[in-house]
C-alpha cells in the first residue's frame, strides 16, 4: 500500500509538472470550465470510436445483403434448398454447402462435448490448483493455433490416419449402416467433424468450467452432506449447469459453423450430399474459400456472397444465444 | 467413476495439442534453414528458396490491420472502462463479443465488397481492413479489463488532486495499464498474422516481392496453403517451416499475456 501510494504520488508529479504552466495559473472558474471541456471532448472522441465498433455489426450484415442482392432476387428461398451449383449455366443452390457445414459441425458436437464437460468437470470439480491452472493454459493453447495449422496437420496426420486405421475399423465393425458406407478417402466428412472437435474444445471447455464454477459450494455441501459420493455430487453440480453448457455448447457451434480453412483442406469438397462420413463434402465456408477468386460472373460471386450473409446471420444468432444464456446463468449464481 | 472418466477426457483433449506442437516443430525444424527467411520463392519445379516475400507481406498486412483496428478498439475500450455503466455500453461490448464470433471468411467477404470492389482488384489494403476487423473485438475487450485491473485508489489519487478525469485517464489510468494492455494488442495482431481465410480474396498472395498497398501480397498463411496442396515434397517441406514460425510466435506471445497479466492480478 505505502508503495503503491508512493508510486501514485510521483506519477502525479509527473502529470503536474507536465502540464503547460498557463493552465495551472489561470483563475479558478476558467480552470474548471476548461476541465469540463477536456472531458467533453475525451468522453465523446471515445463514444465515437464505440459507435464504431457498435455500427460495424450492421454495416457488414448490410454490406452483404446489397451485395447478394442479384441472387435473393432471383433464386429467392430456392437458394438454400437448390441442389445444384453450376457456375457454367450460372444457376445456384447451396443446399449441398448448407448440407456439409450441419453434418460436419454434429459430428464435431458429438465428440467434443462429452470431452469438453468431462475436461471442465475435471479442471472444477476433481484437479488441485496446481494441476488446473497449467492443464487450463494448455487447453487455452490449443484455441491459439491458428486453422491453417489445423489444417496443415489434418492433410499429412489426421487424413491418412483415418484412412488407413479409423475407416476400415468403422466398415469392419459397423459398415452394415449407412453413415459408415463406402470407399475409405481419408479426405471426407468424418475428417472435417474430427478437425472441428479438436478446434471447438478448447472454447466449451474454457467456459463449461467457469459456468462449474459459478455454482455455489452450498450444492456441493448440501449433497455430501447427503451422503453423495463424487460421482453423484458432480451429477448434481452438472445439473445446474445444465443451461450454462447448452451456452457453451452453442458458442462451440457458432465456431464450428464458420471454420474455414482447417475444414476445406480435409473435407474433399465435392457438392454432393452423401449419408456416409467417409465420403467427400463440402461446406459453406469451404465452398467460399475455394471459389471467390474464380468466380467471374455477377451472379457466381452475388451467390457466393449470399452464402456468407447466411453464414454470418447464423452465426450472429449461435453466439448472441449463447452469450445471453452463458451470462445469465453466472448472473444467476453470482447475484445469489 | 467421475474421476476416470473425465481422467480419460482430458489425456484425449490435451493429446491433439502434443501431437500438434511436436509434428509442427518436428517437420519444421527439419525444414526451417537461412534460406527460409532470406530467399525468394523459387519457381515450380525447382527445390529451395524461401518466404522472404511473404514475411515481409504478413509483417505488412498486420501493420496494416493494427492501423484500422488498434485505434477502433483502444478507443472503445476506454470508453467501456471509463464511462462504461450504461445501456449503450452493454450492447457495444455485446456486440463486440458477437463480432468476435463472426468467422472470419465473412469478414474476408466484407473487406472484398467494401474495398476489392471499388479498387476492382485485389490488394494488402483489402487485407489489412479485414485484419483490421478481426482485432476490434479482441483489442476493446483487453483494453478494458487491463483498465480495470487498476486499482481504484489511483483514480481516486488523481481527481482528489483536482485532475481532470480526462487527464486521470490518459496520464495515470493508461500508463499504469500500459503493459497488459501492449500484451493484449500483440496477442490480438499475433491471432491476426495466422488468419488465412480472410486474405485468400482481399490481399490473394504474390510469389514475388512487393510492399505496395495497392497490390496483391504474399502472406505466410495463404503460402501454407498453397504450398501444402501442391504435390512437391519441398513445398510441402515449407509449409510446416512456415507453420512453425506461426505457432512460435503466437506460443511466445500468450506466454508473455500470461507472465505479465499474472503480475496485474497479484498486484491487485
Amino acid at each position: 500500500m505505502q508503495i503503491a501510494v508512493k508510486a501514485v504520488g510521483h506519477e502525479l508529479g509527473g502529470v503536474l509538472t507536465s502540464s503547460t504552466p498557463p493552465a495551472v495559473s489561470s483563475g479558478r472558474a476558467s480552470k474548471a470550465s476548461r476541465w469540463n471541456v477536456g472531458d467533453m471532448v475525451f468522453k465523446n472522441l471515445t463514444l465515437l470510436f464505440a459507435l464504431i465498433v457498435f455500427s460495424l455489426v450492421f454495416l457488414m450484415g448490410y454490406e452483404m445483403y446489397k451485395g447478394s442482392e442479384l441472387s435473393i432476387q432471383k433464386f429467392g428461398l430456392s437458394f438454400l434448398t437448390g441442389t445444384t451449383w453450376d457456375p457454367v449455366r450460372d444457376e445456384y443452390g447451396a443446399l449441398p454447402f448448407v448440407f456439409g457445414t450441419i453434418v460436419s459441425s454434429m459430428l464435431a458436437l458429438i465428440v467434443a462435448v462429452p470431452l469438453s464437460v468431462g475436461v471442465a468437470v475435471f479442471l472444477s470439480e476433481l484437479a488441485p490448483g496446481w494441476v488446473e491452472r497449467p492443464l487450463s493454459y494448455l487447453v487455452e493453447l490449443l484455441a491459439a493455433i491458428p486453422s491453417i495449422v489445423y489444417g496443415l496437420w489434418g492433410v499429412f496426420v489426421l487424413v491418412p490416419w483415418i484412412r488407413t486405421t479409423v475407416e476400415p475399423f468403422l466398415s469392419k465393425s459397423a459398415g452394415f449402416l449407412p453413415i459408415f458406407k463406402g470407399a475409405p478417402y481419408g479426405f471426407g466428412m468424418l475428417a472435417a467433424g474430427l478437425i472441428l472437435a479438436i478446434m471447438i474444445l478448447p472454447i466449451i471447455t474454457s467456459i463449461s468450467r467457469d459456468v462449474l464454477k459459478a455454482i455455489p459450494n452450498l450444492q456441493r455441501e448440501a449433497a455430501l452432506a447427503l451422503g453423495a459420493t463424487t460421482w453423484e455430487k458432480t451429477k448434481v453440480v452438472l445439473a445446474s449447469a445444465r443451461s450454462g453448457i447448452l451456452g457453451a455448447t452453442l458458442l462451440g457451434l457458432g465456431r464450428a459453423v464458420g471454420e474455414t480453412m482447417a475444414v476445406t483442406m480435409v473435407i474433399g469438397n465435392r457438392p454432393e450430399i452423401s449419408f456416409s462420413v467417409f465420403d467427400p463434402g463440402h461446406s459453406m465456408a469451404s465452398v467460399i474459400a475455394n471459389e471467390f477468386t474464380e468466380a467471374t460472373s455477377d451472379m457466381y460471386v452475388s451467390a457466393l456472397i449470399e452464402i456468407a450473409l447466411v453464414l454470418f446471420v447464423v452465426t450472429i444468432i449461435l453466439n448472441a444465444l449463447a452469450r445471453l444464456v452463458v451470462w445469465s446463468v453466472t448472473r444467476t449464481y453470482k447475484a445469489g | 467413476m467421475a474421476t476416470t472418466f473425465s481422467l480419460v477426457c482430458v489425456l484425449l483433449a490435451v493429446a491433439p495439442l502434443f501431437l500438434i506442437f511436436f509434428y509442427t516443430l518436428f517437420q519444421g525444424i527439419s525444414a526451417i534453414n537461412l534460406d527460409f527467411f532470406l530467399q525468394m520463392p523459387k519457381p515450380v519445379g525447382e527445390t529451395g528458396g524461401g518466404m522472404a516475400n511473404a514475411l515481409a507481406g504478413t509483417g505488412i498486412l498486420i501493420g496494416l490491420g493494427a492501423l484500422f483496428g488498434l485505434p477502433i478498439g483502444i478507443m472503445s475500450g476506454i470508453y467501456l472502462a471509463e464511462y462504461g455503466n450504461n445501456p449503450f455500453a452493454s450492447t457495444v461490448r455485446f456486440l463486440s463479443d458477437v463480432l468476435s464470433g463472426v468467422p472470419s471468411i465473412v469478414v474476408g467477404v466484407v473487406a472484398y465488397i467494401i474495398v476489392v470492389l471499388p479498387m476492382k482488384h485485389f490488394s494488402a489494403l483489402a487485407g489489412g481492413v479485414a485484419l483490421g476487423i478481426l482485432m476490434i473485438p479482441t483489442v476493446t475487450r483487453t483494453t478494458e479489463e487491463m483498465i480495470r485491473l487498476v486499482p481504484h485508489y489511483y483514480r481516486e489519487a488523481g481527481l482528489a488532486l483536482g485532475i481532470p478525469q480526462w487527464k486521470t485517464t490518459l496520464r495515470i489510468i493508461l500508463p499504469t495499464a500500459l503493459k497488459g494492455i501492449t500484451t493484449g494488442i500483440l496477442l490480438a495482431l499475433a491471432r491476426a498474422a495466422g488468419e488465412t481465410a480472410p486474405l485468400l480474396f482481399t490481399a490473394l498472395g504474390n510469389r514475388f516481392w512487393s510492399t505496395s498497398i495497392g497490390q496483391p501480397i504474399a502472406s505466410l498463411t495463404v503460402f501454407i496453403f498453397d504450398y501444402a496442396k501442391a504435390p512437391f515434397e519441398d513445398w510441402n517441406r515449407q509449409a510446416w517451416a512456415a507453420a512453425l514460425v506461426l505457432i512460435a510466435l503466437i506460443f511466445l506471445l500468450n506466454l508473455i499475456f500470461r507472465v505479465v497479466t499474472r503480475g496485474r492480478y497479484t498486484e491487485r
